[in-house]
């Protein structure tokens, strides 16, 4: 029994590792049709703001919650302002501006603080126990702020003038336009959010993970195969892919090792997208944001 | 006066084109060394310190008259965690700048990819790596650590101990699978049992089904190949799980790429792990060696490892070497490193064994505490057991292969 609620636990976990590095790109690329390749440095971005600002002596919680998304909340403004804004409608010039940038951002952050840089500190609640087996109080807590992170998005989308003008700008940016709204400013503010929702995704991470300049590798791919088999719709696109894609991978990893596990998760979705190529909101779930 | 830009352009040219002429004269009074090493990407948690060791050893050499009266100049490429520009890098440092000798490569991967070209262009190449063993070529020294040396005494140390039964995790690739199997072998040996074996591709983050297949398996001890950024995760995670107060790691991997500052000091104390090089080594060369560093980087200096040191010592066992030649050639050069040539570095006396090209060197086992590694031991002259099983190339130099499977085979594991 407590060998079911464990594993249950990490499946849970894994899922919601899945939607955080993935929900800010949902709404730069999901949304606002932007190949952000840059968003593994993003990520990486708010991870180093946490290990740096804490190495000076700020609370972690300040850290995580306010400045991490701050922080790359503004770079994210500043990129929409000075590439992105020039480059709406050309995915390809997008792709290749993006990827500049991911370089960019990676011999800045080495060029300033090292090829890596200390850190002091650990993740915060220590562990619980069920059973003979114990987990991490933090990944606990992850799942609690990524699921509140979702309802969070979804209220903005859903309740708000903000939200309203962003969704209908995206479908419509003409429209939009004539119906008065500066849509200019709707594709910045909406960049940035996607970046400042990235940069608190890294920043959550970082107790847990190993923070280097490099590091975004690491999240890019599967951030963009979660966010592409998720489709069109935001939030429901980003649970289901994170849904389907984080259990297949950690049934995997449980039944056979870590080496399938991401084998598992690339032929999943290989042969989702063969079956539903606009995703799994492109045919479930359409109405859904 | 105003300098059209005509007027400019031609000068330039002139003087660009005048410059190949004065290098060429120049060439003649230096004698010059590459070094190929990722300096960017993914792999410079590695490669950063190894730079800065390998351009202090260069400099040391020209500050005591460089040899045979001739200056030796550095010429540094940065293979960008690329194994594409390893292999145009060689070519570029063996064929156009006609070096005397190449140090550099990190990964298994690196070195393979690089190691033929050298031996065509018949360009002595320095691996200053510890990696699987098994490396047999005739143009090659492989100057680090491999499991014979450094598994082979942290499994019964830490067996001893936490107890004998062992849960492994690697990295999957050929270092992490190969040195897995020598894990095991030895764990055997030494009366224990291995519970579990994973491997983990390098771009995983996330751990958490492992940590619970661990608990579920209830081992002593958890002993750890991990390679890279992504895995410092593993450390992270496990910590945050309670475990690493109830089943301790031991590891052949952790600490090269300087990753016990990456993770916190309650994270990473208690982890014991095996080099032939630890910064807290106690000897006159070594406490030299680190003052001087500390006086020319002060708070910059990276934390120095085995890769770091045994890049420093790797290029003064070539300096050695030419001075006992009496010149750069390769021939001569690598027939003075044969005749079991010796220096004394910061790491203890490092000699080369002439029957492989690998190191006979000390080992210690340190534990880690608040992020510094306290040696608990050393053990002096240690041979490259593991590659002398497979590797003869006193009584057959004409070689240039790698004998992983056969190493393996010959040590009665696969």
């Amino acid at each position: 029994m407590d060998l079911v609620v464990a594993v249950a636990l990490q499946l849970a976990y894994g899922i919601a590792n899945l939607a955080l590095i993935s929900v800010g790109l949902a709404i730069i690329f999901g949304m606002m049709r932007v190949i952000n390749l840059a968003h593994g440095e993003f990520l990486m971005l708010g991870g180093y703001t946490v290990v740096v600002t804490t190495n000076a002596g700020v609370n972690l919680w300040l850290a995580v919650f306010v400045l991490a998304p701050l922080v790359v909340g503004i770079v994210g403004v500043l990129v929409e302002r000075i590439l992105i804004r020039r480059l709406y409608g050309r995915m390809i010039d997008t792709l290749l501006a993006t990827w500049g940038l991911s370089l960019l951002l990676i011999g800045l952050v080495t060029s300033i603080f090292g090829a890596s840089t200390a850190t002091t500190i650990s993740p915060p609640f220590g562990t619980i126990q069920i059973g003979r087996f114990s987990s991490s109080g933090y990944e606990l807590f992850l799942i609690g702020v990524t699921m509140a992170l979702a309802l969070a998005i979804w209220a903005v989308l859903r309740f708000t003038r903000l939200g309203l003008v962003a969704r209908g700008t995206m479908q419509n940016a003409e429209m939009a336009s004539a119906l008065g709204v500066s849509t200019s400013r709707i594709y910045m503010i909406t960049f940035g959010l996607g970046a400042a929702v990235t940069g608190l995704a890294g920043g959550l991470l970082a107790p847990i993970t190993g923070v280097l300049p490099t590091i975004g590798a690491t999240y890019i791919a599967k951030a963009f195969i979660t966010v592409i088999s998720g489709g069109s719709a935001i939030l429901a696109g980003t649970a289901a892919g994170s849904v389907l894609l984080g259990g297949i991978q950690g049934v995997f990893t449980f039944l056979t090792g870590p080496t399938f596990g991401e084998v598992a998760l690339l032929i999943a979705a290989i042969v989702l997208l063969r079956l539903m190529p606009r995703g799994i909101t492109g045919r479930f779930f359409r109405k859904s944001l | 006066m105003t300098i059209s830009r005509r007027t400019f352009l031609a000068g330039t040219a002139g003087a660009v084109l005048g410059m190949p002429a004065l290098m060429g004269r120049a060439q003649d009074a230096t004698i010059r060394i590459a070094s190929i090493l990722d300096l960017s990407g993914g792999l410079d948690i590695y490669g950063a310190p190894m730079d800065v060791t390998t351009k202090l050893a260069v400099e040391d050499i020209n500050a005591a008259g460089g040899l045979l009266g001739r200056r030796v100049e550095l010429i540094t490429y940065d293979a960008q965690s690329s194994i594409q520009l390893y292999t145009q890098y060689a070519t570029q440092a063996a064929a156009g700048d006609r070096v005397a000798a190449v140090h550099g490569g990190i990964t298994s991967a690196s070195r393979e990819a690089i190691r033929p070209t050298l031996a065509r262009f018949q360009t002595l190449y320095f691996y200053n790596t510890q990696y699987e063993g098994g490396v047999c070529d005739y143009n090659n020294f492989c100057t680090g650590s491999t499991p014979a040396q450094t598994v082979a005494k942290v499994v019964p140390y830490v067996m001893n101990k936490w107890g004998k039964k062992v849960y492994i995790v690697a990295a999957d690739y050929n270092y992490g699978q190969i040195t897995a199997q020598w894990m095991q072998k030895f764990v055997a040996d030494n009366g224990g049992e291995t519970l579990g074996v994973e491997f983990f591709p390098l771009d995983v983050t996330n751990f958490g089904p492992t940590i619970n297949k661990i608990q579920q398996a209830a081992p002593n001890l958890v002993i750890s190949a991990l390679v890279g950024g992504a895995h410092v995760s593993f450390y992270r995670q496990y910590a945050a799980a309670g475990l690493n107060a109830s089943i301790p790691i031991a590891s052949t991997t952790f600490g090269v790429g300087n990753e016990h500052k990456l993770i916190s000091a309650a994270e990473g104390n208690g982890l014991i792990a095996a080099y032939s090089y630890f910064e807290a080594v106690d000897n006159p060369v070594n406490r030299d060696f680190l003052a001087r560093l500390d006086a020319k980087m002060g708070a910059s200096r990276p934390g120095l490892n085995e890769l770091a040191v045994r890049s420093y010592e790797g290029v003064m066992l070539w300096a050695e070497a030419v001075k006992l030649a009496g010149t750069a050639d390769r021939n001569p050069v690598v027939e003075a490193l044969r005749t079991g040539l010796t220096y004394n570095g910061p790491s203890g006396a490092v000699t080369v064994d002439p029957k492989t090209h690998h190191c006979i060197q000390n080992v210690y086992l340190a534990e880690l505490k608040d992020q510094t590694f306290d040696i608990l031991e050393a053990y002096d002259a240690q041979p490259p057991a593991d590659t002398q099983l497979v590797c003869d190339l006193v009584a057959n130099p004409d070689q240039s292969t790698f004998f992983f499977e056969n190493g393996l085979a010959a040590a009665g594991i696969k």
